[in-house]
């Protein structure tokens, strides 16, 4: 058997999730995530790549007899806006690249481009509002960055902007952007430094995954895996439900664990890989939770489809406040995430292909 | 034509009565394996849970044709179990909340359930969130399922002589078509892949994979469809018993006009009644198999239903043996479109 992975969050990992969380990488333009995860991952340069569609392909062949190739995908994307149009004065018109919801965007300091320019979503002070413009939710299109005279000459049409959070250590907790999924990002550079030896571990740093799964599609057939995994984030609804009435769609807890996925909107769980993850949890010692059933989709929606099949399942740490300028997750519930996925991947051989009604 | 209907029924009813919603097709498919495997050159089940069935190799003008009916049907997922023992659950695939009221399900382990609502205000709508599935359990700690379990719904079989009505006709009727070509077929110069595919209803994802991995020369779904012919029903040609309907289009794909042809003239050949379907809104493995690889001529034999999603889908007897008769012709012979 491996030794025993005993993942910590010191100062090295905090200073790298940070690297990863304030990085500005809106879906298309995955390019400052891209460079971190190179510089992360120097030891496997000979096995490392950059695909047509941008994402990063890292393959770890194992040592042992009969490895299974196991695809494990983490999207360096995340939702944000683009510039479509100066309306001069440093004002610029955007649209939002992938969920976000128009309400979060009001008054938020923003940064644009390559270059972190910061910026503000603007809007009109309540001293020269109406009661009836605070009751109405502004529309996108109402909204403009403004990046402040001459910091126009500074940005393009076609950049792309997201909030300018910074991650924050709250005890227990960590509150940053873009969590969704820079987590799993950070997790599967740490799958790769601890990668297991028993089977060929093919990571995938995808982009555009908030557009539609889209890196995933190309970099799963690239990799042609027996079976794949996403990693990412989802919604912890778990906030107390003020009628007293027990909450029934909290999707997920913090401190609950890892999320393991039965079914999304764009996946089934593979049975036999939902009950490879709750077991290994259970003899690890390591708790965990199903996410609820319903919408919502990773990676695994286009790594299952791709040739002629690939049983996938996804897992997620949870998050409150997914998609907007800061998330908060435990750090607990990030490293049980990690724990997990090693110690199931250290655990894992070709019997787990036989079909349910045959063990 | 009575032992033929015999047979056929018994492996419809055989069907009807399995549960398997998507992405729980286990047992459903071993019944299907146990009914077919005699009948096979090779059997085996994908990566994703298709069961395939080989029969025949490609002899001079033969072609590799992929044969794809759906095994998985309609059903629900529990997504909660509150403390008293009531299951909150989401849909697997196209399910109404007003098929659902009074509904009965059974879960993949033999749980029973019945299907209540929440009180509605005046002139509200029953939806999805308002429902429950009641098990009899009295708490969490009693409840024999939780989050995560499955269940289809639950209706007998019933057979009104003329008229066939079950939950999961849809795609099950035209499994059992299928299963009968199958065995009907004695000689053929094509290379034959009966294909019975998971996770049809949740976005043909089944049929994507099996299609990749048969890499077929020809595709026909076989897979039900509406009729016109109810009280005040959606406007549309195909009625029950009017013999099997040839697929112009639906809104997943547009049959390839070669495999209509082909349809077409292999029923006039025979003689069979058919009827052309055009239909409006739905989708079929059709459309997965046109769009694999570089692209295969593909088609949809469907079969008239009633009610379709219902827990009381209703199809027509010799409709069935048409379609079996026609599916048999059409995979015996060369096939030159």
């Amino acid at each position: 058997m491996t030794e025993k992975f005993s993942p910590e969050f010191g100062q090295a990992e905090l200073d790298l999730l940070s690297r990863l969380s304030n990085a500005l990488a809106v879906s298309g333009d995955e390019q400052e995530v891209r460079e971190i995860v190179y510089e992360q991952l120097q030891d496997f340069k000979d096995s490392m790549h950059t695909d047509a569609m941008g994402n990063v392909l890292v393959r770890h062949e194992g040592s042992g007899p009969n490895r299974l190739k196991v695809m494990v995908a983490a999207h360096m994307d995340e939702v944000g806006m683009m510039l479509t149009k100066e309306d001069g004065d440093g004002l610029f018109e955007f649209v939002v690249v992938g969920g976000v919801d128009p309400r979060q965007l009001v008054g938020k300091p923003v940064m644009v481009g390559r270059d972190h320019i910061p910026g503000v979503i603007g809007t009109k002070a309540i001293h020269l509002t109406t009661k009836e413009e605070r009751e109405q939710a502004l529309k996108v299109n109402a909204l403009r960055i403004d990046v402040g005279l001459g910091g126009s000459k500074l940005v393009e049409i076609g950049d792309r902007a997201t909030f300018s959070t910074t991650l924050q250590v709250l005890g227990p907790s960590l509150r940053g952007k873009a969590l969704d999924d820079r987590l799993g990002v950070f997790n599967l550079i740490q799958l790769l430094k601890n990668a297991p030896e028993n089977i060929d571990l093919l990571a995938a740093f995808t982009v555009q995954e908030e557009l539609g799964l889209r890196g995933a599609i190309t970099a799963a057939y690239q990799l042609n895996p027996d079976i794949g995994i996403a990693m990412d984030s989802t919604p912890a609804n778990d906030l107390p439900h003020f009628d007293g009435e027990e909450n029934t769609t909290h999707n997920t807890k913090l401190d609950g664990g890892p999320a393991i996925y039965l079914m999304d909107g764009a996946t089934i769980g593979d049975r036999r890989l939902v009950k490879w993850l709750t077991e290994t949890a259970d003899a690890e010692g390591i708790p965990w939770q199903y996410r609820q059933p319903g919408r919502g989709g990773t990676d695994a929606g286009a790594i299952h489809k791709t040739r002629a099949g690939v049983p996938s399942v996804s897992v997620s740490v949870p998050q409150r406040y997914l998609h907007s300028p800061a998330g908060l997750v435990r750090i607990d519930d990030e490293l049980n995430t990690l724990k997990l996925m090693h110690a199931a991947l250290s655990r894992l051989d070709k019997s787990i292909l036989i079909p349910q009604e045959n063990k | 034509m009575a032992t033929k209907n015999h047979e056929l029924l018994n492996v419809l009813q055989m069907l009807v009565e399995t549960p398997g919603p998507s992405g729980s097709e286990h047992l459903i498919r071993s019944k299907i394996e146990a009914e077919i495997r005699d009948h096979v050159d090779e059997v085996y089940t994908d990566a994703l849970g298709n069961l395939i069935a080989k029969k025949g190799s490609k002899k001079e003008g033969g072609r590799r044709v992929m044969v794809s009916s759906h095994v998985d049907e309609i059903g629900l997922m529990v997504t909660h179990v509150d403390e008293n023992g009531f299951a909150r659950f989401i849909t697997i695939g196209g399910v109404s909340p007003l098929t659902c009221l009074g509904g009965r399900v059974l879960f993949m382990n033999g749980t029973q359930g019945v299907i209540g609502m929440e009180r509605l205000e005046a002139n509200e709508q029953p939806s999805l969130a308002k429902l429950f599935i009641d098990t009899g359990a009295t708490s969490k700690e009693d409840s024999k399922i939780g989050v995560g379990d499955v269940a289809g719904f639950e209706r007998p079989f019933m057979n009104m002589g003329k008229r066939l009505v079950a939950k999961s006709m849809d795609d099950r009727a035209a499994v059992a078509v299928a299963i009968q070509a199958l065995k009907a077929v004695e000689s053929t110069p094509n290379e034959i892949f009966f294909v019975f595919s998971v996770q049809e209803e949740v976005g043909l994802r089944g049929a994507i994979t099996a299609a990749y991995g048969v890499d077929p020369e020809v595709g026909i779904a076989v897979d039900v469809t509406r009729t016109g012919d109810t009280p005040k029903g959606v406007k549309m040609e195909v009625a029950l018993g009017k013999g099997p309907a040839i697929k112009v289009r639906d809104s997943s794909f547009i049959a390839d006009p070669r495999v209509v042809n082909w349809m077409v003239e292999e029923a006039k050949a025979q003689g069979l009644p058919y009827q052309m379907e055009v239909l409006e809104a739905g989708g079929t493995d059709g459309a997965a198999i046109q769009r694999t690889r570089a692209g295969v001529p593909a088609g949809c034999l469907s079969i008239p239903c009633r009610y379709i999603h219902s827990p009381s889908e209703m199809v027509d007897v010799d409709d069935l043996q048409q379609s079996v008769s026609l599916l048999t012709g059409l995979l015996s012979k060369s096939i030159e479109i």
